[in-house]
């Protein structure tokens, strides 16, 4: 298979994850359109290895795991802190640092 | 003569003023030992004058040695250096000795008050300002001192700072002479620009060659001499800034004394003498003998109906300060120098014996509310007797000799208009004695018209006032003897003609002197006479009794007239143009401008910030497609 069906499948993944940060407004979905995010540009670092025949191109993505891994736990802790403390994980109402 | 001798000569009330300034308030409880002390660090310093003294008799040049170079540049050097020849320690010793009397005088004078270790402290000050001001060697140091004097004059006019009137006679002198301090400083600028240097030695040595010189348009040392000649009529209290002098009798009287009767008003007459070869090049002094003899006939003229005992001493002061002027403006400085110097005995004598009076009377000052006053305080009458009559010039004290000196030498002055002036310090003279003796007839004979309150005790002052009082008498009485005798061939005009420029004066007296003393000492006693006729048993009245005697009495409105023609003006101006509207209309409005444009930036900015994270985020897309589309498209 050539590299532009990946990349346009990666564009397509990208692309609804950006929508979905844009318009949805619960908190636990937006995290999961971010996460589609990550993994678009995770499918096409692999592509692009692949189709180069360099191997650099991998290792990013056990980095960009790694790193999001980590974000999500600390994305879902966050989360339910603001659950626990307003009782709406709603990203309109809240917009205000002050607690 | 050695560095070391004027370093402790000039160290000493610098030392007294740090004891008595940094710890009066361990001092404040022992008023004995702080005045010991600020008396103790001026007797120091008369000793080493006195060996100076003795020392600059027989030298041929004068001692100028330079301590270390101070301001250092490529072109020139201001040192710190020390000049002493015949002139400098007459003024070192009536500076001493005089600020001495009036240190132990103050002991008992200020006895009690508040601020006792502070007047101990402004007065070393005072001392040693104006040592520097006398021993510079160059112009830059007399003007350090110059400025220091008048610092300590402020203070010590405004000493009593919770009494409004001292307060603003202490900024009035300040501010007056700042006018003068001025002139003072642009004639430096000058005298730099002619000679490259500020030293006393460069300059008299390259006076000659450098006469021709164009400053500014006009002959260099001519304004040099004139500018300073500012400096000299404000420091000094001449006319037209002779105004701040009777307003600093607001501070204690013995500092009326020492800085406003004896040393630093005649710090002008010492810079002019100092001056003197730049003074016979410019021939300059026909300016300074005429505001000199004009002050001295305008001073004495407002004496005359002055009720206030301070106020006729300080008017006097002007006034005689004025022959001092007529004295080193035509010349004959060796007799300014010499009036200086008697003025500053009698003078000071006679502020001390005031200062007596009030000490008696509980600080009465005006003159109708005393009278019969001999009986009770004979001392005080004594000795302001003697005062009073060496200043009218009765004949063989001390006033007599040198202001018939400096009459004389007007008279034979080369240029024109001497008999003028001469003339002039004749009726001046008159009236010194008239105002002098009005002044002792009216407080100290007739009836007593002392409150039944303060009559009951009424006391001669203590010992360690009288004292001073009775030492300075005899200066004030035979000093003219033991110096003025033989006119311009004295011991004084000997001793000091080895001065740089003090020869080449315009001043030379034409023939013998006596006919000048006959006619000095009838003019004198007349005053007296005319006084005793007037004042023996009458009072001064309340109120002037003509146009004349209100003018008079009123000062001839004077302060009225600065206050609506100077002092509004510049306030006014200060007031709205200043302050209205360069300060809040021009500053605060660039300033509070520039705030409030930011206020309105930062309020249309602020709602971009509406904390909803989605919202952020659209426009980072945003940003970025829009790059993205740069880059692909247009890049």
């Amino acid at each position: 298979m050539s590299l532009e069906y990946y990349l346009i499948l990666s564009a397509l993944l990208f692309t609804i994850g950006v929508i979905g940060v844009l318009i949805r407004r619960n908190a636990i979905i937006i995290f999961m359109c971010i996460e589609l995010m990550l993994n678009a540009a995770n499918l096409a670092f692999v592509a692009i290895s692949r189709s180069l025949g360099q191997v650099e191109g991998q290792l990013f993505v056990f980095f960009v795991m790694a790193v999001a891994a980590a974000e999500v736990a600390i994305g879902l802790a966050i989360i339910v802190s603001v659950f626990k403390h307003r009782e709406t994980i709603n990203v309109d109402e809240v917009n205000s640092l002050k607690g | 003569m050695s560095n070391s001798l004027i370093i402790i000569l000039l160290i000493s009330p610098l030392v007294g003023f740090l004891i008595n300034g940094l710890f009066g308030k361990w001092l404040k409880g022992n008023e004995k030992l702080s005045g010991t002390i600020g008396a103790l660090a001026v007797l120091v310093s008369l000793i080493c004058s006195i060996i100076a003294f003795v020392n600059v008799q027989g030298s041929e040049k004068p001692f100028n040695e330079v301590l270390y170079s101070w301001i250092a540049g490529e072109s020139f050097t201001f040192n710190i250096g020390f000049h002493v020849d015949a002139l400098t320690t007459v003024m070192l010793l009536v500076i001493t000795g005089v600020g001495f009397l009036i240190h132990v005088y103050s002991i008992g004078y200020m006895h009690g008050d508040a601020g006792y270790t502070r007047y101990f402290a402004y007065l070393n000050l005072f001392v040693f300002a104006m040592l520097i001001l006398v021993l510079g060697n160059n112009y830059l140091m007399m003007f350090v001192g110059w400025e220091g004097v008048g610092l300590c004059s402020y203070l010590l006019i405004g000493f009593w700072y919770e009494k409004q009137s001292a307060t603003d006679a202490g900024k009035k002198a300040f501010i007056v002479n700042r006018i003068g301090d001025f002139g003072f400083l642009l004639g430096m600028f000058t005298l730099f620009a002619v000679f490259n240097s500020l030293d006393f030695s460069t300059i008299f040595s390259g006076a000659e060659a450098k006469s021709d010189e164009i400053v500014f348009g006009v002959n260099g040392i001519m304004l040099a001499t004139l500018l300073l000649f500012v400096g000299a009529v404000g420091k000094s209290a001449q006319l037209p800034l002779y105004v701040w002098l009777p307003d600093a009798m607001e501070g204690p009287t013995p500092v009326s004394a020492l800085i406003h009767a004896a040393t630093m008003v005649t710090a002008g007459v010492y810079m002019i003498a100092r001056s003197a070869v730049l003074y016979n090049i410019a021939e300059t002094g026909v300016v300074v003998a005429w505001i000199g003899v004009l002050t001295a006939l305008f001073a004495a003229i407002i004496a005359l109906k002055q009720n206030d005992i301070k106020r006729i001493l300080a008017y006097s002061t002007v006034s005689q300060l004025g022959y001092m002027f007529v004295g080193v403006g035509v010349g004959a400085y060796a007799s300014g120098i010499f009036h200086l110097v008697t003025h500053a005995f009698f003078k000071g004598l006679m502020f001390l014996t005031a200062g007596s009076v009030m000490h008696a009377m509980a600080n009465e000052l005006d003159i109708r509310k005393m009278g019969g006053l001999r009986n009770k305080l004979p001392i005080t009458h004594a000795t302001f007797l003697v005062g009073a009559l060496a200043i009218a010039g009765a004949p063989f004290l001390s006033g007599f000799w040198s202001k018939d000196e400096i009459l004389h030498s007007a008279w034979g002055v080369t240029w024109g208009s001497g008999k003028a002036i001469y003339i002039i310090g004749l009726i001046t003279a008159f009236l010194t004695a008239f105002y002098m003796f009005r002044l002792i007839f009216v407080t100290f004979y007739g009836k007593s018209r002392v409150e039944p309150e303060v009559a009951s005790h009424l006391h001669e002052s203590p010992a360690v006032m009288w004292i001073p009082l009775a030492i300075l008498a005899i200066p004030s009485a035979l000093i003219g003897l033991l110096l003025g005798v033989g006119g311009h061939n004295s011991w004084f005009h000997h001793f000091t003609e080895k001065v740089a420029g003090f020869k080449g004066g315009h001043g030379e007296a034409l023939g013998s002197p006596i006919p000048f003393m006959v006619i000095s000492s009838v003019i004198g006693i007349a005053g007296i006479t005319f006084a005793w006729t007037r004042y023996k048993n009458r009072v001064p009245s309340a109120e002037p009794t003509n146009a004349l005697q209100k003018l008079v009495a009123n000062k001839f409105y004077i302060d009225e007239l600065y206050n609506t023609f100077i002092v509004q003006p510049i306030k006014n101006a200060s007031h709205f143009l200043l302050w209205k509207l360069f300060d809040t209309g021009i500053i605060d409005g660039i300033v509070n401008g520039v705030a409030a444009l930011i206020r309105v930036i930062g309020g249309t900015l602020r709602r971009l910030q509406t904390g909803l994270v989605q919202v952020y985020i659209v426009s980072m897309v945003l940003g970025i497609v829009l790059f993205l589309a740069y880059y692909l498209f247009f890049a």
